[in-house]
């Protein structure tokens, strides 16, 4: 168990929660997360959006039951965290883009955190797609060399893939799909994380497989961090 | 290593030497080596694998997991390595822990059971669970363990090609679940597990479309523990072999009950997904029930409602 130190609302449906605790965790990993005994039966995954000396953070929208309850928790209450679990992003250097649809930030920021940090980074750019509101601009602007952000459009449009050569992404499917098609006969390399629902998030249930060029994988344990190529066809 | 639980509570099951009552079910714990990095599961009873069939299934397609009150209903389909990868890529692991390793065997069709059988039967393994319950497989799987018939000539097949000691998991579609297990127990059974999951549904009314394309799933979970208690009652009253009882147990409490409703030992599954720790702390909850209430051994409680 541990304590939240606060969890409040950004933008209509989309909050941050912060816990208190020192948490392990790399950049694309993710916790299963709970803050009710047996029901609903399964825990919530939620990647690590920050993480500090003392404290771990989530950015999430409220989607169903489980989501909901979170946002109705209030600092000093309870949560039950366990992870952290997957395989996070890989460790590039030279000109990297971020890019994120909608939710898909969460993961981003300590990317870009850890990124930033990595000798050898060229530049590191970011970009984020909303439907109706951006949020967290300021927090993204400060560790961007350059932050694009669209609301209403297509993020994947804003991007000129070649002058990357690494792309993170995280968000709808759709938009990883058009980041793919887009890369095609670039050097850019692209890097997604995906979600499927889980159960167990540690790789023993097979609840979340997913078929690759590589034969089944466990989205939870394999990810869920992949190569595009490895996912969708480039 | 040193077993920090009570010798009290000891099983002996068909001939096995369980160090406590707690196994970790079959799905639910893959081979053992995700939750062995959560905790050290040498502490618990055993372990049984992911159902194994003779060549490997990538599972079924479309939604796998589906959430009710206190329950999920899960689609895998059997996906698993098939038996030879799991020995090329699984076995050494649980050949060097020291708990009971169970190998779950699922199949559809009886030669297919067979094969596989032979090539387990070879290998250093404590025992077999012969798992003719699963309800997400299309043809063979659930339906040899429905009638007695059936469930006795699998069980006969079986335990004229191994000397491992033999399980039959029971699933709770049986017409007559007494009546499958006694069949099963005069075919040779060593002992029996019970229940797989509950054949279940889901639809989504939007798609208007059921949620699993096989339509059905199997439904686990403390939403139906009652329910299994009551059939594992049912069975001890009817059988002289050991039963382990499995369905929705998710506190120490819930594994007590299962005891004395006659339940040997007890698998935990879908709490696994609750909490990874689970196995352990249901152990310790157990261990202290022990000693609190002075029991000596398991058979002073087993079986007495
Ligand atoms: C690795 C990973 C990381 C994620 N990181 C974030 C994040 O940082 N921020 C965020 O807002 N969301 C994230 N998600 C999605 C988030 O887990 C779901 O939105 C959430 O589980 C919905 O739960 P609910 O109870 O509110 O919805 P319900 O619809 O009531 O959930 C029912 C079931 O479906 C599962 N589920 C529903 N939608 C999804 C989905 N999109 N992905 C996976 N499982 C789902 C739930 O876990 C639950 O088991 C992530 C998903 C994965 C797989
Ligand atoms: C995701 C999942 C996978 C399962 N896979 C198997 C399997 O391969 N073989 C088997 O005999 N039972 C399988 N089961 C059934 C469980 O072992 C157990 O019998 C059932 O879930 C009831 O117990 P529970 O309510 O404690 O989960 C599976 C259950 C779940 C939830």
């Amino acid at each position: 168990m541990a304590e939240i130190i606060s969890n409040v609302q950004l933008s209509r449906g989309i909050y941050l929660m912060k816990v208190r605790g020192q948490f392990q965790g790399k950049m694309g990993q993710f916790y299963m997360i709970r803050a009710w005994d047996k029901d609903p039966v399964l825990s919530r995954p939620l990647s690590i959006y920050s993480l500090e000396e003392n404290s771990i953070s989530f950015l999430y929208q409220v989607k169903g039951k489980g989501t909901t309850i979170f946002s109705k928790l209030n600092p000093k209450e309870e949560i039950k965290l366990v992870g952290p679990y997957g395989n996070g992003f890989p460790l590039v250097k030279g000109r990297v883009a971020l890019l994120g649809g909608g939710m898909g930030a969460a993961p981003l920021y300590l990317a870009g955190q850890t990124l930033k940090q990595q000798k050898g980074l060229e530049k590191l750019d970011i970009y984020l797609g909303f439907q109706k509101r951006a949020f967290l601009k300021n927090e993204f602007n400060k560790i961007a060399d350059r932050l694009v952000i669209d609301i209403g459009g297509l993020i994947t449009e804003r991007i000129e893939v070649d002058q990357y050569d690494y792309i993170l992404t995280c968000g709808p499917d759709a938009m990883m799909q058009a980041l793919i098609r887009k890369t095609e006969g670039s050097k850019a390399k692209v890097y997604l994380s995906i979600e499927k629902r889980m159960a167990c998030g540690m790789g023993t249930c097979l609840v979340c497989t997913c078929k690759s060029r590589k034969g089944n994988i466990k989205v939870c344990k394999d990810g869920p961090v992949f190569r595009g190529s490895d996912i969708y066809d480039e | 290593m040193m077993n920090k639980f009570n010798d009290q509570l000891r099983v002996d099951f068909a001939g096995v030497n369980f160090k406590n009552p707690i196994i970790l079910s079959s799905g639910t714990a893959g081979f053992g080596q995700e939750l062995n990095d959560v905790y050290n599961i040498e502490l618990l009873g055993g372990l049984s694998t992911k159902g194994l069939t003779l060549r490997q299934r990538s599972g079924n397609v479309g939604t796998r997991i589906w959430e009710t009150p206190a329950g999920i209903m899960n689609s895998i389909g059997l996906e698993n390595p098939g038996i030879r990868k799991f020995i090329e890529q699984e076995l050494d692991f649980l050949e060097k822990i020291d708990l009971v390793n169970i190998v779950n065997i699922g199949g559809s069709t009886l030669e297919d059971y067979i094969e596989t059988v032979k090539i387990v039967s070879e290998l250093k393994v404590d025992m077999i669970e012969l798992n003719i319950s699963c309800p997400n497989l299309k043809k063979g799987g659930m339906s040899f363990g429905i009638k007695a018939k059936t469930a006795a000539k699998i069980t006969r097949e079986i335990r004229k090609i191994t000397d491992l000691p033999l399980v039959v998991k029971l699933s709770p579609q049986a017409r007559n679940i007494s009546e499958v297990a006694l069949a099963c127990q005069g075919a040779g059974a060593d002992g029996l597990s019970l229940v797989n999951t509950f054949k279940a549904m889901a639809i989504d009314i939007e798609a208007k479309k059921p949620v699993f394309e096989n339509i059905y799933a199997g439904l686990s979970g403390p939403a139906i523990k009652p329910i299994a208690l009551r059939m594992v009652h049912e069975v001890c009253q009817a059988v002289e072999i050991p039963v382990m009882g499995v369905g929705g147990i998710s506190s120490w409490q819930d594994a007590v009950e299962y005891i004395m409703a006659g339940a040997s030992l007890v698998q935990i599954g879908t709490a696994n997904f609750i909490n990874p720790r689970a196995g352990l702390e249901i152990l310790k909850g157990l261990n202290n029930y022990f000693e609190k209430n002075k029991i000596e051994s398991i058979n002073q409680i087993r079986g007495i409602i």
